[in-house]
Protein backbone atom coordinates (compact mmCIF):
# COMPACT_ATOMS: atom_id res chain seq x y z
CA UNK A 1 0.00 0.00 0.00
CA UNK A 2 1.78 3.18 -1.00
CA UNK A 3 1.19 5.84 1.02
CA UNK A 4 3.41 8.44 2.39
CA UNK A 5 6.34 6.02 3.44
CA UNK A 6 8.11 7.60 0.67
CA UNK A 7 8.42 10.68 1.70
CA UNK A 8 9.04 9.90 5.55
CA UNK A 9 12.18 8.02 4.86
CA UNK A 10 14.53 10.25 6.65
CA UNK A 11 17.88 11.00 5.24
CA UNK A 12 19.71 11.64 8.36
CA UNK A 13 22.36 13.90 6.83
CA UNK A 14 22.90 15.60 9.74
CA UNK A 15 23.48 12.81 12.43
CA UNK A 16 26.09 11.52 9.78
CA UNK A 17 27.95 14.64 10.13
CA UNK A 18 28.36 14.93 6.05
CA UNK A 19 25.98 17.32 5.43
CA UNK A 20 27.14 17.35 1.97
CA UNK A 21 26.24 13.71 1.18
CA UNK A 22 22.81 14.75 -0.20
CA UNK A 23 24.74 17.22 -2.76
CA UNK A 24 26.79 14.17 -4.37
CA UNK A 25 23.99 13.97 -6.69
CA UNK A 26 23.03 10.08 -6.42
CA UNK A 27 19.88 8.74 -5.51
CA UNK A 28 19.25 6.89 -2.19
CA UNK A 29 16.33 5.34 -2.52
CA UNK A 30 13.80 3.77 -4.69
CA UNK A 31 10.11 2.96 -4.82
CA UNK A 32 9.29 0.26 -6.71
CA UNK A 33 5.30 0.16 -7.71
CA UNK A 34 5.63 -3.20 -8.94
CA UNK A 35 1.72 -3.50 -9.33
CA UNK A 36 -1.59 -1.25 -9.02
CA UNK A 37 -3.69 -3.88 -8.74
CA UNK A 38 -5.04 -4.37 -4.98
CA UNK A 39 -8.20 -5.53 -3.28
CA UNK A 40 -8.39 -3.18 -0.98
CA UNK A 41 -9.79 0.39 -1.91
CA UNK A 42 -8.07 3.20 0.27
CA UNK A 43 -10.07 6.79 -0.68
CA UNK A 44 -6.55 8.40 0.09
CA UNK A 45 -4.90 5.97 -2.16
CA UNK A 46 -1.68 7.55 -3.60
CA UNK A 47 -1.57 5.71 -6.74
CA UNK A 48 -2.80 8.11 -9.68
CA UNK A 49 -6.41 8.62 -9.96
CA UNK A 50 -5.56 7.17 -13.46
CA UNK A 51 -4.10 4.08 -12.55
CA UNK A 52 -7.08 1.57 -14.35
CA UNK A 53 -5.10 2.51 -17.52
CA UNK A 54 -1.73 1.34 -16.43
CA UNK A 55 -3.33 -1.92 -14.96
CA UNK A 56 -1.91 -4.17 -17.63
CA UNK A 57 1.44 -3.62 -19.44
CA UNK A 58 3.36 -4.19 -15.66
CA UNK A 59 7.57 -4.74 -15.79
CA UNK A 60 7.88 -8.41 -15.66
CA UNK A 61 11.07 -10.01 -13.25
CA UNK A 62 13.52 -9.52 -15.42
CA UNK A 63 13.11 -6.16 -15.94
CA UNK A 64 12.67 -5.45 -11.64
CA UNK A 65 15.25 -7.18 -11.52
CA UNK A 66 17.38 -4.99 -14.34
CA UNK A 67 15.79 -1.79 -12.40
CA UNK A 68 17.61 -2.96 -9.07
CA UNK A 69 20.36 -3.74 -10.61
CA UNK A 70 20.67 -0.36 -12.64
CA UNK A 71 19.98 1.53 -9.35
CA UNK A 72 22.24 -0.03 -7.10
CA UNK A 73 24.80 1.21 -9.62
CA UNK A 74 23.84 4.37 -9.77
CA UNK A 75 23.65 4.76 -5.69
CA UNK A 76 20.15 3.53 -4.18
CA UNK A 77 20.82 2.23 -0.87
CA UNK A 78 17.40 1.53 -0.21
CA UNK A 79 13.83 -0.35 -2.24
CA UNK A 80 10.68 -0.21 -1.38
CA UNK A 81 8.34 -2.43 -2.78
CA UNK A 82 4.76 -1.17 -2.90
CA UNK A 83 2.22 -1.10 -5.30
CA UNK A 84 -1.12 -1.78 -5.11
CA UNK A 85 -0.44 -4.81 -3.32
CA UNK A 86 2.63 -5.93 -3.69
CA UNK A 87 1.95 -9.44 -2.58
CA UNK A 88 0.25 -9.99 -5.78
CA UNK A 89 3.18 -10.40 -7.69
CA UNK A 90 3.98 -14.13 -7.52
CA UNK A 91 7.98 -12.82 -7.85
CA UNK A 92 8.03 -10.54 -5.18
CA UNK A 93 10.49 -13.04 -3.00
CA UNK A 94 12.38 -12.90 -6.19
CA UNK A 95 12.63 -9.18 -6.48
CA UNK A 96 13.55 -8.80 -2.97
CA UNK A 97 16.23 -11.64 -3.52
CA UNK A 98 17.79 -9.77 -6.35
CA UNK A 99 17.35 -6.57 -4.31
CA UNK A 100 19.51 -7.91 -0.87
CA UNK A 101 21.83 -9.36 -4.10
CA UNK A 102 22.24 -5.77 -5.49
CA UNK A 103 23.10 -4.34 -1.54
CA UNK A 104 19.82 -2.67 -1.56
CA UNK A 105 18.20 -2.54 1.99
CA UNK A 106 14.65 -4.15 0.96
CA UNK A 107 11.37 -3.17 2.70
CA UNK A 108 7.79 -3.95 2.22
CA UNK A 109 4.47 -2.02 1.84
CA UNK A 110 1.50 -3.86 2.15
CA UNK A 111 -2.11 -4.28 3.43
CA UNK A 112 -1.25 -7.77 4.45
CA UNK A 113 -4.91 -9.24 3.86
CA UNK A 114 -2.36 -11.58 1.29
CA UNK A 115 0.13 -12.71 3.35
CA UNK A 116 0.38 -16.74 4.70
CA UNK A 117 3.09 -17.78 7.10
CA UNK A 118 5.05 -19.51 3.99
CA UNK A 119 5.05 -16.24 2.16
CA UNK A 120 6.74 -14.10 5.73
CA UNK A 121 9.12 -16.63 6.29
CA UNK A 122 10.16 -16.88 2.03
CA UNK A 123 10.29 -13.14 2.18
CA UNK A 124 12.78 -13.07 5.21
CA UNK A 125 14.82 -15.73 3.64
CA UNK A 126 14.90 -13.38 0.93
CA UNK A 127 16.38 -10.84 2.80
CA UNK A 128 13.62 -8.68 3.17
CA UNK A 129 14.47 -6.03 6.08
CA UNK A 130 11.45 -3.73 6.93
CA UNK A 131 7.61 -5.27 7.13
CA UNK A 132 5.31 -1.89 6.86
CA UNK A 133 1.82 -2.68 7.40
CA UNK A 134 -1.09 -0.62 6.26
CA UNK A 135 -3.80 -0.19 8.76
CA UNK A 136 -6.98 2.13 8.01
CA UNK A 137 -8.37 2.31 11.47
CA UNK A 138 -8.36 0.71 14.90
CA UNK A 139 -11.97 -0.70 14.62
CA UNK A 140 -12.75 -3.68 12.62
CA UNK A 141 -16.20 -1.84 11.19
CA UNK A 142 -14.62 1.23 10.72
CA UNK A 143 -11.20 -0.51 9.18
CA UNK A 144 -13.57 -2.35 6.97
CA UNK A 145 -15.42 0.33 5.52
CA UNK A 146 -12.51 2.96 5.17
CA UNK A 147 -10.85 0.14 3.01
CA UNK A 148 -13.83 -1.66 1.08
CA UNK A 149 -12.94 -4.92 1.97
CA UNK A 150 -14.93 -7.32 4.53
CA UNK A 151 -12.90 -9.20 6.66
CA UNK A 152 -9.34 -7.31 5.54
CA UNK A 153 -9.11 -6.24 9.58
CA UNK A 154 -8.52 -9.44 11.11
CA UNK A 155 -6.51 -10.41 8.25
CA UNK A 156 -3.98 -7.78 9.07
CA UNK A 157 -4.19 -9.11 12.46
CA UNK A 158 -3.01 -12.20 11.57
CA UNK A 159 -0.52 -10.65 9.17
CA UNK A 160 1.21 -8.81 11.96
CA UNK A 161 1.71 -11.72 13.89
CA UNK A 162 2.69 -14.08 10.78
CA UNK A 163 5.65 -11.33 9.84
CA UNK A 164 7.10 -11.20 13.46
CA UNK A 165 7.21 -14.92 13.51
CA UNK A 166 9.43 -15.08 10.65
CA UNK A 167 11.59 -12.50 12.30
CA UNK A 168 10.44 -9.71 10.04
CA UNK A 169 10.58 -6.02 11.72
CA UNK A 170 6.95 -4.98 12.04
CA UNK A 171 5.78 -1.08 11.36
CA UNK A 172 2.39 -0.03 11.19
CA UNK A 173 1.50 2.61 8.74
CA UNK A 174 -2.12 4.79 9.14
CA UNK A 175 -3.21 7.59 7.00
CA UNK A 176 -4.71 9.83 9.33
CA UNK A 177 -7.54 12.03 8.48
CA UNK A 178 -11.07 13.61 9.47
CA UNK A 179 -13.08 9.85 9.74
CA UNK A 180 -10.39 8.20 12.14
CA UNK A 181 -7.98 11.23 13.61
CA UNK A 182 -10.59 11.00 16.94
CA UNK A 183 -9.39 7.67 17.50
CA UNK A 184 -5.78 8.21 17.42
CA UNK A 185 -5.19 6.60 21.30
CA UNK A 186 -6.82 3.39 19.50
CA UNK A 187 -4.72 2.91 16.83
CA UNK A 188 -1.56 3.24 18.67
CA UNK A 189 -3.10 1.15 21.44
CA UNK A 190 -3.88 -1.31 18.59
CA UNK A 191 -0.03 -0.75 16.77
CA UNK A 192 1.52 -1.66 20.20
CA UNK A 193 -0.74 -4.58 20.79
CA UNK A 194 0.38 -5.96 17.77
CA UNK A 195 3.68 -5.60 18.36
CA UNK A 196 4.67 -3.06 16.24
CA UNK A 197 8.30 -1.62 16.31
CA UNK A 198 7.22 1.47 14.53
CA UNK A 199 3.97 3.72 13.89
CA UNK A 200 3.88 6.08 11.13
CA UNK A 201 0.83 8.40 11.44
CA UNK A 202 1.13 9.84 8.30
CA UNK A 203 -1.68 12.90 8.08
CA UNK A 204 -3.32 12.25 3.99
CA UNK A 205 -1.62 14.23 1.56
CA UNK A 206 -4.49 15.69 -0.77
CA UNK A 207 -2.92 14.47 -4.29
CA UNK A 208 -4.85 12.24 -6.13
CA UNK A 209 -7.35 10.09 -4.58
CA UNK A 210 -6.92 12.69 -1.76
CA UNK A 211 -7.86 15.10 -3.30
CA UNK A 212 -10.34 14.19 -5.46
CA UNK A 213 -12.00 12.99 -1.86
CA UNK A 214 -10.76 15.63 -0.01
CA UNK A 215 -13.84 17.08 1.87
CA UNK A 216 -14.24 14.22 3.30
CA UNK A 217 -10.92 13.56 4.42
CA UNK A 218 -9.79 16.86 5.18
CA UNK A 219 -10.00 16.90 8.98
CA UNK A 220 -10.98 19.83 11.28
CA UNK A 221 -7.87 22.05 13.29
CA UNK A 222 -9.43 21.03 16.43
CA UNK A 223 -8.79 17.25 15.24
CA UNK A 224 -5.76 17.86 14.52
CA UNK A 225 -4.58 19.39 17.22
CA UNK A 226 -5.88 16.95 19.47
CA UNK A 227 -4.60 14.14 17.58
CA UNK A 228 -0.68 15.76 17.55
CA UNK A 229 -0.59 16.28 21.43
CA UNK A 230 -1.97 12.48 21.63
CA UNK A 231 0.89 11.37 19.33
CA UNK A 232 3.31 13.43 21.38
CA UNK A 233 2.62 12.57 24.40
CA UNK A 234 2.66 8.73 23.27
CA UNK A 235 5.89 9.25 21.47
CA UNK A 236 7.06 10.34 25.24
CA UNK A 237 5.57 7.22 26.95
CA UNK A 238 6.60 4.33 24.54
CA UNK A 239 10.29 5.99 23.86
CA UNK A 240 12.81 3.20 23.38
CA UNK A 241 9.34 0.43 23.04
CA UNK A 242 7.58 1.35 19.85
CA UNK A 243 8.88 4.43 17.79
CA UNK A 244 5.75 6.95 16.32
CA UNK A 245 6.02 9.49 13.63
CA UNK A 246 3.78 12.18 13.17
CA UNK A 247 3.48 13.58 10.15
CA UNK A 248 2.06 17.06 10.35
CA UNK A 249 -0.67 17.82 7.37
CA UNK A 250 0.94 20.40 5.33
CA UNK A 251 -2.59 22.04 4.93
CA UNK A 252 -2.21 22.84 9.06
CA UNK A 253 1.59 23.87 8.47
CA UNK A 254 2.57 27.75 7.68
CA UNK A 255 5.35 25.99 5.19
CA UNK A 256 5.89 23.04 3.27
CA UNK A 257 7.20 19.83 3.57
CA UNK A 258 10.21 19.55 1.42
CA UNK A 259 8.80 17.04 -0.48
CA UNK A 260 11.16 14.21 -0.97
CA UNK A 261 14.39 16.34 -0.06
CA UNK A 262 13.61 18.04 -3.57
CA UNK A 263 13.14 16.72 -6.86
CA UNK A 264 15.14 14.19 -8.08
CA UNK A 265 17.44 15.01 -5.21
CA UNK A 266 17.26 11.61 -3.03
CA UNK A 267 14.72 9.68 -4.23
CA UNK A 268 13.06 8.03 -6.94
CA UNK A 269 10.13 5.83 -8.33
CA UNK A 270 9.82 3.22 -10.83
CA UNK A 271 5.80 2.65 -11.76
CA UNK A 272 4.04 -1.20 -12.62
CA UNK A 273 4.11 -0.07 -16.11
CA UNK A 274 8.17 1.41 -16.05
CA UNK A 275 7.62 5.03 -16.00
CA UNK A 276 10.28 6.29 -13.73
CA UNK A 277 8.98 9.77 -11.79
CA UNK A 278 10.73 11.52 -9.24
CA UNK A 279 8.16 11.44 -6.52
CA UNK A 280 4.90 8.53 -6.77
CA UNK A 281 1.95 11.42 -7.48
CA UNK A 282 4.55 13.22 -9.95
CA UNK A 283 2.52 10.70 -12.94
CA UNK A 284 -0.55 13.58 -11.93
CA UNK A 285 1.34 16.51 -13.44
CA UNK A 286 0.11 16.06 -16.86
CA UNK A 287 2.22 19.29 -18.39
CA UNK A 288 5.67 16.88 -17.89
CA UNK A 289 6.19 13.92 -19.92
CA UNK A 290 8.29 11.34 -17.90
CA UNK A 291 10.79 8.54 -18.69
CA UNK A 292 9.95 4.62 -18.71
CA UNK A 293 13.07 2.35 -17.72
CA UNK A 294 11.67 0.42 -21.11
CA UNK A 295 13.36 2.67 -23.37
CA UNK A 296 15.88 4.29 -21.09
CA UNK A 297 18.00 3.11 -18.18
CA UNK A 298 18.23 4.69 -14.81
CA UNK A 299 21.16 6.37 -14.96
CA UNK A 300 20.72 8.46 -18.12
CA UNK A 301 16.85 9.15 -16.70
CA UNK A 302 18.49 10.27 -13.25
CA UNK A 303 21.16 12.47 -14.96
CA UNK A 304 19.32 13.82 -18.01
CA UNK A 305 16.02 13.39 -18.34
CA UNK A 306 14.14 16.80 -19.02
CA UNK A 307 11.30 15.67 -16.52
CA UNK A 308 14.26 15.15 -13.62
CA UNK A 309 16.09 17.92 -14.11
CA UNK A 310 13.42 20.56 -14.48
CA UNK A 311 12.61 21.03 -11.00
CA UNK A 312 15.84 20.10 -9.84
CA UNK A 313 17.73 22.50 -7.12
CA UNK A 314 16.73 25.81 -6.47
CA UNK A 315 17.67 28.07 -9.63
CA UNK A 316 14.12 27.54 -11.27
CA UNK A 317 12.41 28.75 -8.73
CA UNK A 318 10.10 31.73 -8.58
CA UNK A 319 9.20 34.04 -6.05
CA UNK A 320 8.57 34.16 -3.83
CA UNK A 321 10.78 31.66 -2.73
CA UNK A 322 13.98 32.60 -4.96
CA UNK A 323 14.28 35.62 -2.30
CA UNK A 324 13.22 33.31 1.03
CA UNK A 325 15.75 31.69 3.10
CA UNK A 326 13.84 28.93 3.17
CA UNK A 327 14.38 27.88 0.05
CA UNK A 328 17.06 25.25 0.92
CA UNK A 329 14.82 23.96 3.15
CA UNK A 330 11.67 23.52 1.66
CA UNK A 331 12.56 23.95 -2.44
CA UNK A 332 9.10 25.17 -2.52
CA UNK A 333 7.51 22.67 -1.67
CA UNK A 334 5.35 19.60 -3.82
CA UNK A 335 5.35 20.40 -6.92
CA UNK A 336 2.24 17.84 -7.47
CA UNK A 337 0.62 19.78 -5.40
CA UNK A 338 1.28 22.79 -6.66
CA UNK A 339 0.13 21.71 -10.41
CA UNK A 340 -3.04 19.89 -9.32
CA UNK A 341 -4.36 23.45 -6.87
CA UNK A 342 -2.47 26.23 -9.51
CA UNK A 343 -2.57 24.15 -12.66
CA UNK A 344 1.25 25.18 -12.90
CA UNK A 345 4.07 22.67 -11.67
CA UNK A 346 6.51 25.62 -11.17
CA UNK A 347 4.65 27.68 -8.70
CA UNK A 348 4.81 27.85 -4.95
CA UNK A 349 3.46 24.91 -3.38
CA UNK A 350 -0.07 26.83 -2.35
CA UNK A 351 0.51 24.89 0.74
CA UNK A 352 2.61 28.13 1.97
CA UNK A 353 1.48 30.69 3.84
CA UNK A 354 3.45 33.12 1.48
CA UNK A 355 2.13 31.67 -1.96
CA UNK A 356 -0.61 34.01 -3.85
CA UNK A 357 -2.47 30.76 -4.07
CA UNK A 358 -2.93 30.12 -0.87
CA UNK A 359 -6.73 30.95 -0.42
CA UNK A 360 -6.80 27.66 -2.15
CA UNK A 361 -6.15 26.20 0.98
CA UNK A 362 -7.62 28.29 3.31
CA UNK A 363 -10.75 27.58 1.57
CA UNK A 364 -10.66 24.02 1.84
CA UNK A 365 -10.06 24.33 5.24
CA UNK A 366 -12.67 26.83 6.11
CA UNK A 367 -15.36 24.28 4.36
CA UNK A 368 -13.36 21.18 6.75
CA UNK A 369 -14.84 23.50 9.91
CA UNK A 370 -18.69 22.96 8.43
CA UNK A 371 -20.77 20.03 8.72
CA UNK A 372 -22.19 18.48 5.18
CA UNK A 373 -22.56 15.17 4.02
CA UNK A 374 -20.48 14.69 1.22
CA UNK A 375 -20.04 12.36 -1.40
CA UNK A 376 -16.85 10.38 -2.06
CA UNK A 377 -14.77 7.43 -3.85
CA UNK A 378 -13.78 4.30 -3.58
CA UNK A 379 -10.07 3.73 -5.02
CA UNK A 380 -11.48 0.74 -8.00
CA UNK A 381 -10.60 0.66 -11.59
CA UNK A 382 -14.37 1.59 -12.32
CA UNK A 383 -13.89 4.72 -10.58
CA UNK A 384 -10.40 5.40 -11.80
CA UNK A 385 -11.45 4.97 -15.55
CA UNK A 386 -14.68 7.51 -14.40
CA UNK A 387 -12.17 10.08 -12.89
CA UNK A 388 -9.86 10.00 -15.45
CA UNK A 389 -9.73 11.98 -18.06
CA UNK A 390 -12.27 14.30 -16.57
CA UNK A 391 -10.68 17.31 -14.41
CA UNK A 392 -10.44 16.30 -11.00
CA UNK A 393 -12.24 18.92 -8.42
CA UNK A 394 -12.74 17.70 -4.75
CA UNK A 395 -16.30 18.80 -5.23
CA UNK A 396 -17.83 16.99 -7.99
CA UNK A 397 -19.69 14.21 -6.87
CA UNK A 398 -19.13 10.95 -7.10
CA UNK A 399 -21.26 7.91 -7.91
CA UNK A 400 -19.67 5.60 -5.39
CA UNK A 401 -22.49 5.35 -2.51
CA UNK A 402 -21.13 6.03 1.34
CA UNK A 403 -22.39 3.55 3.70
CA UNK A 404 -23.41 5.40 6.52
CA UNK A 405 -20.58 6.42 9.44
CA UNK A 406 -20.07 3.67 11.93
CA UNK B 1 23.93 0.99 37.08
CA UNK B 2 27.25 1.90 35.88
CA UNK B 3 26.06 1.76 31.96
CA UNK B 4 29.98 1.52 31.07
CA UNK B 5 29.98 -2.11 31.47
CA UNK B 6 27.28 -2.62 28.76
CA UNK B 7 28.32 -3.83 25.64
CA UNK B 8 26.59 -2.38 22.81
CA UNK B 9 26.06 -3.67 19.52
CA UNK B 10 24.17 -3.18 16.23
CA UNK B 11 20.43 -4.26 15.89
CA UNK B 12 19.68 -6.75 13.46
CA UNK B 13 17.24 -4.63 11.38
CA UNK B 14 20.06 -2.03 10.99
CA UNK B 15 23.22 -2.74 9.17
CA UNK B 16 27.30 -1.36 8.97
CA UNK B 17 28.25 -1.15 5.14
CA UNK B 18 30.21 0.70 2.90
CA UNK B 19 28.69 2.76 0.00
CA UNK B 20 30.57 2.08 -3.13
CA UNK B 21 29.31 4.73 -5.23
CA UNK B 22 29.53 7.67 -2.51
CA UNK B 23 33.05 6.01 -1.00
CA UNK B 24 31.53 6.92 2.60
CA UNK B 25 30.81 4.08 5.27
CA UNK B 26 27.28 3.80 5.91
CA UNK B 27 24.55 2.84 8.27
CA UNK B 28 21.42 1.44 6.76
CA UNK B 29 17.75 0.67 9.08
CA UNK B 30 14.24 0.32 7.33
CA UNK B 31 13.48 3.79 7.16
CA UNK B 32 16.47 5.71 6.29
CA UNK B 33 20.34 5.67 6.17
CA UNK B 34 23.22 7.24 8.06
CA UNK B 35 26.26 8.13 6.51
CA UNK B 36 29.18 7.63 8.57
CA UNK B 37 32.02 10.23 8.99
CA UNK B 38 35.14 8.27 9.64
CA UNK B 39 34.97 8.85 13.63
CA UNK B 40 31.13 7.49 13.69
CA UNK B 41 32.26 4.49 11.94
CA UNK B 42 35.11 4.31 14.41
CA UNK B 43 32.61 3.53 16.81
CA UNK B 44 29.91 1.54 15.50
CA UNK B 45 32.22 -0.83 13.83
CA UNK B 46 33.69 -1.43 17.90
CA UNK B 47 30.17 -2.04 18.75
CA UNK B 48 30.12 -5.77 18.65
CA UNK B 49 27.92 -6.60 21.51
CA UNK B 50 31.22 -8.34 23.60
CA UNK B 51 33.33 -4.56 23.90
CA UNK B 52 31.56 -2.46 26.80
CA UNK B 53 31.59 1.40 26.06
CA UNK B 54 34.95 1.68 28.16
CA UNK B 55 36.25 -0.37 26.11
CA UNK B 56 35.56 1.36 23.01
CA UNK B 57 36.62 4.82 24.52
CA UNK B 58 39.71 3.24 25.57
CA UNK B 59 40.66 1.60 22.20
CA UNK B 60 39.40 4.64 20.29
CA UNK B 61 41.87 7.13 22.98
CA UNK B 62 44.76 4.97 21.73
CA UNK B 63 43.93 4.77 18.29
CA UNK B 64 43.06 8.94 18.30
CA UNK B 65 44.65 10.35 20.74
CA UNK B 66 42.79 13.16 23.04
CA UNK B 67 41.04 13.44 26.02
CA UNK B 68 39.69 10.66 27.24
CA UNK B 69 36.82 12.41 28.91
CA UNK B 70 35.72 14.68 26.63
CA UNK B 71 36.17 11.40 23.98
CA UNK B 72 33.42 9.43 26.49
CA UNK B 73 30.99 11.94 26.42
CA UNK B 74 31.21 12.54 22.22
CA UNK B 75 30.51 8.71 22.15
CA UNK B 76 27.75 8.33 24.78
CA UNK B 77 26.42 11.20 22.86
CA UNK B 78 26.40 9.07 19.58
CA UNK B 79 25.67 6.19 21.03
CA UNK B 80 22.46 7.44 23.23
CA UNK B 81 20.81 8.56 19.61
CA UNK B 82 21.12 5.40 18.10
CA UNK B 83 20.18 3.64 21.31
CA UNK B 84 16.84 5.78 21.15
CA UNK B 85 16.46 4.99 17.64
CA UNK B 86 16.14 1.47 18.34
CA UNK B 87 19.56 1.11 15.90
CA UNK B 88 21.59 -0.07 18.85
CA UNK B 89 20.92 -2.63 21.39
CA UNK B 90 22.43 -2.41 24.37
CA UNK B 91 22.04 -5.60 26.84
CA UNK B 92 22.46 -4.74 30.82
CA UNK B 93 24.74 -7.17 32.18
CA UNK B 94 23.35 -7.67 34.96
CA UNK B 95 19.71 -9.06 33.61
CA UNK B 96 21.88 -11.76 31.64
S1 LIG C 1 -6.17 0.93 -2.07
FE1 LIG C 1 -5.26 1.12 -0.02
S2 LIG C 1 -4.06 -0.71 0.24
FE2 LIG C 1 -4.53 -0.57 -1.97
S3 LIG C 1 -2.77 0.49 -2.87
FE3 LIG C 1 -4.23 2.05 -2.35
S4 LIG C 1 -3.74 2.73 -0.26
FE4 LIG C 1 -2.69 0.81 -0.64
S1 LIG D 1 8.13 31.04 -0.04
FE1 LIG D 1 8.85 29.18 -1.05
S2 LIG D 1 10.82 28.73 -0.10
FE2 LIG D 1 9.76 30.20 1.25
S3 LIG D 1 8.70 28.94 2.75
FE3 LIG D 1 7.24 29.32 1.08
S4 LIG D 1 7.49 27.56 -0.29
FE4 LIG D 1 9.28 27.59 1.05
Amino acid sequence: MPSTHAASTRLEKDAGKQPRALDLGFPFSLLCEVTFRCPLQCPYCSNPLGFAHALRDELDTAEWIRVLEEAAGLGVLQAHFSGGEPLLRKDLPEMIAAAHRFGLYANLSTGGTLLTSDLAHRLKEAGLGGFQLSIQDSRPESAEWAAGMRGSFAKKGEAARMARDAGLTLGINVVLHRQNLDRIEEIIALAESWGAERLELANSQYNGWALHNRRWLLPTRAQVERASEVASLAQERLRGKMEILFVIPDYYAAYPKACLHGWGRAFLTVSADGMVLPCQAAREITSLSFPNVREENLRDIWFHSAAFRRFRGTDWLPEPCQSCPRKEIDFGGCRCQAFLLTGDAGATDPACLLSPHHHRIEEALAEAETRETVSWSYRNPTESKRLSGVPCHPSAPSRAEPEPTP
Amino acid sequence: MDADLRAPRIASKASLRWDAVRQKPILLYPEGVLILNPSAEAILSLCDGRRPVSEIVSELASRYGGDPVALETDVWNFLQELLDRGLLLCPDPKEK
